[in-house]
């Protein structure tokens, strides 16, 4: 899937909009039998802001074999930037300052390969998401945690706000709760069926322990959400109110 | 149908076989090698090897020999349902039920954003007929914010259908199954965590109807319970949020009928006429209560218990419906009047909102329910005097609703809200003696409507303490005598005494000023000792 090979940024140069995240230890809700508990996350750059619209109207000029009238279908589905107004206008529906939406894994990942960067994956996202503004294990805390749930209370077609305008969590990244969801790299790999409790069954030695134990924790609702959402999904589906931000190594 | 196995089936073959791609990909450009991936492409590959295996086992293209013609299903929304089915023969039947989280009412001012089959709670009523190939479209809504599926208990396979039916916002999956099995079903949303998603109002009823069809009714209606954890207490105004706590120790502000406190009351009850036979499709949503199902002032004639297809038993009060179970309920209308539907595990009907009404018109029958004939005074024990905490409260609410009246603008906008609030009150608490018109019974409960001794302001402070205390002595409404007594109503707060008269005082025909909860609370400051029970024989 190499459509573009150019690279414009130099890897090891600092880039402007990432910062870094100190390696540590992601816990995964859903893990085999045999995995360890833990999954080591090394040190890693994150986007401080989920990419907006302006940046990938950017990045569709410059690559015009992702515009919207000419993408291959097998690569991202008929709502592909379905909020824009044509292929070099993302119009009033989609400002240049609100996150991009409805692109699909393999825009994404192209984006970043163009910036010189990648998609996250699950462990990374996760492990920088944990973070409340205060601690980077936001886990008892439990203000943040009420803040996490209540996006999932509201509807989804409220107009998007601006990226940035919520509160940084404790690594300076913004908006990886209550704006929208994000592509990872490996967004396939929780292997959710989509009947979640088959995924706990007892025959699922493969990576549920056992029963309802599958779960590293059951009251973590949003985790829930999240892995449920990204089994949903497909590499080509392009959905409203899913959008991404990139990674870089070290 | 909650299975213990789950198969990979055809629909999520292409999907991991493409992520095995996509993973492949990533191990050659651009993401180290982690535990997380090794193992995740294993998984990957055992999966897909799984579902190539139960492609082949399953066959390709489904044809049913039986079904002669195609149909689409007609919906419902509760109250409402399908028309019985005349077909003699199988059909293959279309559903087409899409998904949206919408922002509905749950109670008087309390908004929760609801996620629905169909828009509504519960979900659309579907009918079909045993033997029918249904080809079930589950269709997403691009403004859902979650992936949705949908598991109906009529249908026999692992997971009810959940699996082959998990659809992303904005997208749409297809499966089908065979009606093997007649009954009254429910489905439900499967996806992870299910009891928010059932928590949320993901639940509907699926009918089977049995080859020969159900006995003839005169109405069918279609009643779901279910219950709502919200953070607030139980009529805490504003947008509510799912509370998980709350579900998890299952304990809900609120339990009602339909998706909203008042759902089946006032304009919207249910209706019969004498001498018709009723048919209820009863669901229970849960997502984790059982309900007692009872109709005050009825019998069930015939209870098809858990939904099944033959009456497994007659002369019935109160049912038992599991939660994610239903029953079908036969019963005659036999006597006109208001009948108060319940969940007669009974503070979940008074203090959670499950409580509905089935009105009944037509001619009185004497010898099947006289009305009443003797009435005699016996006043129950009247409220205590207050602590000394709720007498602050009061001195606090008595300065604000001051403060209030003070201010006309403010004064107006008050009566609206108090007329709004006051009616949830006489819809609990007033109904039952002088009916849901106001219109009480000839002879024995004065009319509230069009009544002059209402209005009267040289009444006022005897209508206050009436409600506080009780009633007896004779009183003249719109030229007729009512000797009856009224019971005491003290247990209801200052506010919803306020409310609720300052309702009656502007509704059917009469218009007064409010009545404020501070006068309620100073008369009921200075009202007489009541009569203690059994004083009398002392």
């Amino acid at each position: 899937m190499v459509l573009f090979g150019a690279v414009s940024s130099g890897l090891g140069q600092t880039l402007p909009g990432m910062v870094t995240i100190s390696a540590g230890v992601h816990r995964p809700l859903f893990r085999a039998e045999a995995d360890p508990k833990e999954i080591p996350v090394k040190s890693f750059r994150l986007d401080v802001l989920p990419v907006t619209n302006g940046d990938f109207l950017e990045f569709v000029r410059a690559n015009p074999p992702w515009q919207r009238s000419r993408v291959k279908h097998l690569f991202a589905d008929e709502a592909y930037l379905m909020n824009w107004t044509s292929d070099l206008d993302s119009g009033t529906n989609a400002p240049a300052n609100v996150p991009v939406t409805q692109v699909s894994w393999f825009a994404a990942k192209a984006y970043a390969r163009w910036k010189g960067k990648r998609l996250p994956t699950v462990a990374e996202w996760e492990y920088a998401a944990a973070a409340s503004p205060t601690r980077p294990d936001g886990q008892n805390d439990s203000e943040f945690k009420r803040q996490v749930l209540k996006w999932y209370s509201t509807l989804g077609s409220a107009e998007l706000a601006a990226v940035g305008s919520g509160r940084t969590n404790f690594w300076g990244v913004y908006d990886l709760h209550g704006l929208v969801w994000e592509w990872v790299a490996d967004f396939n790999t929780a292997m959710v069926t989509g009947d979640a409790r088959g995924d706990m069954g007892l025959d699922r030695q493969l990576f549920c322990g056992s029963g309802a134990q599958g779960a590293k924790d059951v009251g973590n609702f949003p985790a829930f959400m999240r892995y449920g959402f990204r089994s949903s999904l497909q590499a080509n589906y392009c959905v409203p109110n899913l959008g991404f931000r990139c990674a870089k190594d070290l | 149908m909650l299975s213990a196995t789950v198969k990979l089936n055809n629909a999520n073959q292409p999907k991991r076989t493409l992520m095995k791609n996509s993973i492949n990909t990533l191990f050659g450009r651009t993401v180290a090698t982690t535990t997380t991936l090794v193992l995740a492409l294993f998984a990957a590959r055992s999966l897909a090897a799984e579902s190539e295996a139960a492609t082949k086992a399953n066959g390709a293209k489904i044809t049913d020999p039986e079904v002669t013609s195609t149909e689409t299903a007609v919906l419902t929304q509760a109250p409402n349902v399908p028309p019985p089915i005349k077909r003699k023969l199988p059909a293959k039947v279309i559903v087409n039920l899409e998904v949206r989280e919408v922002t509905k009412t749950l109670a008087e001012g309390v908004e929760y954003v609801f996620w629905t089959f169909g828009g509504e709670v519960p979900g659309s009523f579907i009918r079909i007929r045993e033997g029918d190939q249904v080809e079930f479209h589950l269709n997403n809504h691009q403004n859902s914010k979650m992936p949705h599926n949908i598991d109906l208990h009529a249908v026999t396979g692992p997971g009810g259908g959940a699996a082959s039916s998990f659809t992303a916002p904005g997208h749409s999956s297809q499966f089908s199954f065979k009606a093997l099995n007649p009954g009254l079903y429910v489905y439900h949303c499967a996806t992870a965590p299910v009891g928010m998603h059932i928590g949320n109002g993901m639940y509907g009823l699926i009918l089977v109807e049995p080859k020969a069809g159900l006995p003839p009714v005169d109405r069918e209606y279609y009643l779901m319970q279910s219950e709502f954890y919200t953070t607030g207490q139980y009529g805490e105004e504003g947008l509510q949020q799912f509370d998980m706590t709350k579900a998890i120790d299952e304990r809900p502000p609120y339990v009602v009928f339909n998706g909203a406190v008042g759902a089946l009351v006032g304009d919207k009850a249910l209706t019969a006429k004498v001498g018709e036979k009723v048919r209820l499709f009863v669901g229970n949503g849960g997502p984790n209560l059982v309900s007692s199902f009872h109709i005050i002032g009825e019998i069930f004639d015939a209870v098809y218990q858990e939904g099944g297809t033959t009456p497994s038993q007659h002369n019935v009060q109160t049912t038992l419906i599991p939660a994610g179970g239903s029953a079908i309920l036969e019963f005659h209308a036999d006597v006109p009047g208001t009948y108060v539907i319940v969940d007669h595990s009974i503070f979940r009907a008074f203090n959670k909102g499950a409580l509905g009404m089935l009105k009944v018109d037509g001619l009185q029958n004497q010898v099947v329910y006289s009305g009443k004939e003797v009435d005699a005074n016996y006043l129950g024990k009247a409220m205590e005097a207050g602590s000394e905490n709720e007498k602050k409260l009061a001195k606090l609410k008595a300065a604000v609703a001051h403060e209030i009246q003070s201010n006309p603008k403010i004064a107006d906008l008050n009566k609206e809200i108090q007329v709004q609030k006051g009616r949830a009150v006489y819809l609990q608490a007033c109904f039952v003696c002088h009916q849901p018109n106001g219109l009480g019974v000839p002879d024995q409960i004065p009319p509230l409507a069009g009544s002059d001794f209402l209005v009267n302001p040289a009444n006022r402070e005897r209508i206050i303490r009436g409600v506080l205390v009780g009633q007896s002595d004779e009183m003249v409404v719109s030229g007729k005598t009512y000797k009856n007594t009224m019971i005491p109503l003290g247990y209801l707060t200052d506010e919803q005494i306020a409310n609720a008269l300052t309702y009656v005082r502007n509704t059917w025909g009469n218009s007064a000023d409010v009545v404020t909860p501070e006068e309620v609370a100073k008369i009921r400051k200075d009202a007489p000792a009541p009569v203690t029970p059994g004083a009398q024989y002392e």
